[in-house]
């Protein structure tokens, strides 16, 4: 199955980025694709490489990156929501993109699946 | 010449894309990010519909002022948005009895459904987003 994932709580501040990740992970473990990951709302402060968490603690960011650069998943940020939050070019993970809404909509029609997960 | 969208996908796949309201209009900024993503949803040819629930009903509530918070007002967007071909906008009934609302209390005009209702409606989605 394609399956595209809308996210639209920020990191640490809610579960809803872990239990995300961890719904990617195991998705794609059962042999499905995740097409892309899109930020929004808040969730756009998933895709600033700026965090800097405690060392015991999970690295929010750098779990995006690695499914990018491990499994091909599209990280997109909503321009308009990032440009609120002061997320852009300069602060963005690897392999990540801020793009527009559009974006979205193709997601949520080319795949079999959107998923969101937030409040 | 080139496709501008070269990307999208086929014009003739139409998915049934449900966005629900369940926040206050004002208080967090779902609501309004919703309604943004609803208008630029709309322009994609999709078949659109907008269910208000819980407080989302309050997006919908006439006479709304919100100088004295600093915060633009949407409710007049709502209330236009079937300039924008999105014309299925349901509201579940027992949310706006639970508030002392009725049908004249609202923007624009909206089919009332039951919870029920709302509930097959949403299992007849190819999408549905919470806002």
């Amino acid at each position: 199955m394609n399956i595209g994932i809308l996210l639209k709580e920020g990191p640490y501040n809610h579960q809803a980025a872990d239990t995300a990740y961890k719904f990617a992970e195991a998705a794609i473990k059962k042999g499905h694709t995740i097409d892309a990951v899109f930020f929004y709302n808040d969730g756009v402060i998933n895709a600033t490489r700026l965090m800097d968490p405690p060392q015991d603690d999970r690295h929010i960011a750098s779990r995006w990156a690695h499914l990018c650069q491990e499994h091909g998943v599209q990280m997109l940020a909503c321009i308009a929501a990032a440009k609120r939050r002061g997320i852009n070019d300069d602060v963005l993970i690897d392999c990540g993109t801020i793009t527009g809404l559009g974006n979205l909509t193709d997601i949520a029609i080319r795949n079999d699946r959107l998923i969101t997960f937030g409040d | 010449m080139e496709e501008i969208e070269s990307e999208s996908c086929d014009d003739e796949i139409v998915k049934k894309i449900m966005h629900v309201m369940r926040a206050a209009p004002h208080g967090t900024i779902y609501t309004y990010e919703g309604l943004e993503m609803i208008l630029i949803m709309a322009a994609y040819d999709q078949d659109i519909s907008v269910a208000f629930i819980d407080d989302g009903v309050y997006a919908l509530k006439k006479g709304q002022n919100t100088e004295g918070i600093e915060m633009k007002g949407f409710a007049k967007t709502f209330g236009a948005l079937d300039g924008y071909d999105v014309e299925k906008l349901y509201v579940d009934q027992i949310s706006l009895e639970e508030r002392g609302l009725t049908e004249d209390d609202l923007v624009v005009d909206v089919e009332i459904l039951s919870s029920a209702e709302i509930g097959k409606l949403m299992t007849e989605q190819d999408v549905v987003v919470h806002h």
